[in-house]
């Protein structure tokens, strides 16, 4: 049998252990009006090689595109180590680390990684992980309504350059809580945030501001104004950044004059693989003064009987095991493996890796706009600095231009109308490290090719 | 697992070294970023060579208990093997490479797997629609009491605000009515371990949004009357949320949209073997009844006629929205979808009766042993709770003692002081993967420590001995937090 290692006379034995008859007595407790006879939904067993040959065939049928897509989740170079160590089975079959004796690996992984996030993002403490970058936004704004005990109106306000995504996380978990998020325009020209845009909320009372940068358009914020300015207002900052850009970005920690209150971004490009959309993991950063604020789970460093040092799960008083309908979050599962892959991916990159993956996807984005600016009618669509993403504003429909790429396995970028009609025909693309002269050319090359063939159509 | 202590990896960091071959090429230092938007001190982050971080984190790897290297009886948590081609195939590099936002004419093959993932779940849990984008039980919690809100508002039910959870709920239930801005009302159980029925009577009414049960329940034991719960909450007005948490206890014998439920969450990573990664990632699909079903979380595969696409808000406009970026733990989700065409239809209903079968002889084997069962008169379902309140009162050895010591003989702890209605727990779930030799190692283990703690107590109260390092203070990690390295002052 599949995975049930009982032979027929275990059976017996077992069931002679407990006097029954038969397996089928031990449900004798279930209603029989209740009971069904067999899974007819489901299809017949299948043997791993035969499993293997269908998921080869599947996965060989989605191809390996050259691709030229970001927005929020972004191709980067991992390792082979990263991966091989991960899903070493000590690692990716042990359950959370409860028990801490016997999870010391885990638990001095998870305190590593928080001093990695913590000074990645200039701030003091970090938790274990948030599933993914857009639900840890919404959980730092759920956070930041605790935190800022004098604001009551739970008012958010989110900036329409905020990934669409990730406002739509936010509304969906924490507007059931009644946090209100209010939208603020962007500059039509930079595609950045005015910090003028704030001067409609002066003396109102608002619990929070967002600010992403880059933002969706890729755009650099002028992350000193817009801090400061909230806090003048009495406001919090939330930041939501990109861990890459951190290695060559100033951190949310210096941002104006105080820094930014909560940090929380997508990890992926942290040595996860892009796998449709998951699994990934979000992150949170914040000061000291609000650490037992902080939704997830946070690793601390203490002794043991001995005296020896040892790492354990602290500050447990906020989580749902203990506090239950009081707790910060009612997370319990987090992206722990994901995690653990990061914290192997920044050692090895290290301050000088990352710092050129960071250099390197900039210079690249600027060469493909560059080399995609030069043919006709496709202009850059905002003039304000860029880190790895930049939008083009085109002068005929993106669809056609995409579908004809991708007909020749390039997936050439984003089509932004969906998420923002007022650009018109815009394209989001972005380049990594990942992406070779020879590629940005085939790139270039087919872009002016299926400008001709739909502008003929 | 190795006792050798391993140094934090800054400690091992040295100026200028790195994992070269890892580096991408150098480019000039940009020009077009603006100075005051510029990081003016690296981050602190090691610098050491790809063999001081193999070696690192190899050697952490080994101070871990896992499902791969030891018995994990932890109940409610469904330790069970993690077959490696579920790991394999999901990491095939085609589908690891695809970006979530490729077009569906590059993820037909992806999409298939999820499909049909979706219908083999409505099949096994007898719901009628599923969405896969929760990522964790919590989440898909979160989803499904969202959906109970939505499906009372766009009723105008609006003074619908409280969710009922039985005293021995997981902790997540009544937080998860807390982050849905309900509030959680308790039910008593009654003393054989079933829901106190008069006190549901009592408890519903114009308020009730919903219950939340786990069946079999966090007592290890089936609610066997399940169909008057049922009645009661929908006479009322009410929905039945199904806690999933359990559902490796009756795979294949019953399913819970016959049991009346209105909305359940799967964890992918308990019942369909998902591993677990040292605390995550997991997925909690969430599968709901015919009225339920507008207000699924998107996205969600759609099928026509040969080819899949995603369903959006477009498609379900009175959804309740997004709960991530993305569409969920796709990677978790190829693994499940791999687990249960290994399984099939023969090997899915076998999971039930097994993981019955190892609680139930495991539970006659340590009650023969001298073991006290919380609930002696009831049939165990996929994991059971002992009491040790008789050794806490004559050894002064409490079941925190006894897990500890447990670890000091290969078995990871079970599950300690959950539920919070039986003193002194253990609540023990084996699994179906687990043989009887296992099993029977560990009622070995059991009763050499039963004998410790009337002969050397305090061997049992300062367990373990033989683990990296002893048991930790607690109270010290959270008065004195310290939760980042820090460099010494020279």
């Amino acid at each position: 049998m599949p995975f049930i290692p009982h032979t027929e006379e275990d059976v017996r034995q077992m069931l002679e252990a407990i006097g029954a008859q038969s397996i089928e007595e031990l449900f004798d407790e279930i209603p029989a009006t209740l009971r069904i006879r067999g899974l007819d939904g489901v299809p017949e067993a299948m043997r791993e090689q035969e499993i293997g040959r269908l998921m080869t065939a599947r996965a060989h049928a989605d191809g390996r595109p050259l691709s030229f897509l970001g927005g929020g989740a972004y191709e980067h170079h991992i390792p082979a180590a990263v991966w091989a160590i991960a899903t070493r089975g000590e690692f990716y079959s042990a359950y959370t680390p409860y028990q801490a004796e016997a999870s010391q690996g885990t638990l001095q992984a998870i305190y590593e990684f928080q001093t990695m996030m913590a000074s990645l993002t200039g701030m003091q403490v970090s938790n274990a992980s948030l599933y993914d970058g857009a639900s840890a936004l919404a959980e730092a704004a759920l956070m930041a309504v605790r935190a800022h005990r004098r604001s009551k109106s739970q008012r958010i306000l989110v900036p329409a350059n905020v990934h669409p995504h990730y406002r739509q996380t936010a509304v969906t978990t924490a507007g059931q809580q009644g946090l209100k998020f209010e939208s603020l325009p962007y500059d039509p020209r930079g595609g950045h945030l005015a910090a003028e845009g704030l001067v409609p909320y002066a003396g109102q009372d608002v619990t929070a501001l967002v600010i992403q940068h880059p933002n969706v358009f890729g755009v650099l914020e002028d992350v000193d104004a817009l801090t400061d300015r909230a806090h003048a207002q009495g406001a919090l900052v939330i930041a939501v950044v990109n861990p890459t850009s951190l290695a060559l970005l100033k951190p949310p920690g210096e941002w104006g004059t105080e820094g930014a209150d909560i940090v929380v971004g997508e990890g992926q490009p942290l040595g996860v693989p892009l796998s449709s959309g998951g699994p990934y993991f979000g992150f949170m950063t914040t000061r000291t003064e609000y650490a037992r604020q902080m939704p997830g789970r946070i690793v601390g460093r203490t002794v043991d009987l001995a005296g020896h040092a040892g790492f354990t799960l602290t500050l447990q008083a906020r989580e749902q095991h203990i506090r239950r309908g009081k707790a910060t979050s009612n997370i319990c599962t987090n992206q722990g493996l994901m995690m653990t892959a990061a914290t192997i991916y920044l050692s090895m990159m290290g301050p000088q890796g990352l710092a050129r993956v960071a250099r390197t996807s900039h210079a690249r984005t600027r060469d493909l706009v560059a080399a995609l600016a030069r043919l006709p009618g496709v202009r850059p669509a905002f003039d304000r600095p860029f880190f790895h993403e930049a939008v083009l504003r085109l002068e005929q429909p993106v669809g056609p231009l995409l579908e004809q790429l991708a007909a020749g396995d390039i997936l050439g970028g984003l089509d932004l109308g969906a998420w923002y009609p007022e650009l018109g025909s815009s394209l989001l693309v972005c380049a990594t490290e990942t992406k070779s002269d020879t590629d940005l050319e085939r790139y270039a090359g087919a872009f002016s090719t299926a400008l001709s063939a739909v502008r003929a159509a | 697992m190795t006792n050798a202590a391993e140094q934090i990896i800054f400690e091992r960091s040295r100026p200028g070294r790195g994992a070269y071959s890892q580096w991408p090429e150098d480019s000039e230092p940009p020009d077009d970023l603006p100075p005051a938007l510029r990081r003016g001190r690296p981050p602190l982050l090691p610098e050491v060579s790809e063999l001081d971080a193999v070696r690192h984190f190899t050697r952490l790897s080994q101070r871990n208990f896992s499902i791969d290297t030891h018995f994990y009886p932890l109940g409610s948590c469904t330790m069970k093997y993690n077959p490696k081609a579920c790991n394999t195939y999901a990491m095939l590099p085609e589908f690891l490479g695809r970006h979530p936002l490729a077009p569906v004419s590059h993820g037909q093959g992806f999409l298939a797997c999820m499909y049909e993932l979706q219908e083999m779940l409505k099949a096994v849990t007898g719901m009628q629609a599923v969405s896969l984008s929760p990522m964790a039980g919590a989440h898909g919690e979160f989803a499904g009491v969202a959906m109970i809100r939505a499906y009372h508002a766009a009723r105008d039910d609006l003074a619908r605000d409280e969710i009922l959870v039985p005293a021995a709920a997981h902790g997540t239930n009544p937080a998860t009515a807390t982050m849905c801005g309900c509030v959680a009302r308790e039910i008593p159980v009654g003393p054989d371990g079933d829901v106190d029925v008069a006190a549901l009577r009592a408890a519903v009414g114009p308020t009730t949004a919903g219950i939340m049960l786990t069946n079999p329940s966090t007592l290890g034991v089936f609610e066997r009357r399940i169909e008057e719960v049922a009645r009661i909450v929908h006479e009322a007005g009410g929905l039945l949320y199904y806690d999933g948490a359990n559902l490796n206890a009756i795979l294949g014998k019953v399913r819970p949209g016959d049991m009346g439920f209105d909305v359940i969450h799967m964890n992918l990573h308990k019942t369909f073997s998902t591993p677990h990664g040292g605390g995550g990632p997991g997925a909690g699909a969430v599968g709901v009844s015919r009225r339920l079903a507008p207000f699924l979380p998107v996205p969600i595969v759609g099928r026509e006629g040969e080819r899949y696409r995603w369903l959006d808000e477009r498609d379900l406009p009175q959804s309740i929205g997004r709960l991530s970026a993305f569409m969920g733990n796709a990677g978790v989700l190829l693994r499940a979808y791999v687990y249960m065409r290994m399984l099939g239809r023969e090997g899915l209903a076998r999971v039930g009766e097994f993981a019955t079968l190892n609680a139930n002889y495991l539970l006659a084997r340590l009650r023969q042993a001298g073991f006290d069962a919380a609930y002696p008169q009831r049939r165990a379902s996929h994991e059971f709770i002992l009491t040790l309140k008789r050794q806490a009162r004559e050894f002064e050895v409490t079941a925190m003692d006894f897990a500890k010591r447990l670890l000091d003989y290969g078995y990871h702890a079970p599950t300690t002081y959950f539920p919070l209605l039986v003193p002194e727990c253990l609540l023990i779930e084996p699994t179906e993967t687990e043989s009887r030799e296992t099993l029977d190692g560990f009622v070995e283990a059991m009763v050499q420590i039963g004998r410790e703690a009337e002969t050397r107590a305090d061997l049992v109260k300062g367990a373990p001995h033989t683990l990296p390092v002893r048991r930790l203070d607690d109270v010290r990690a959270a008065r004195h937090p310290d939760l980042t390295w820090k460099p010494a002052v020279p």
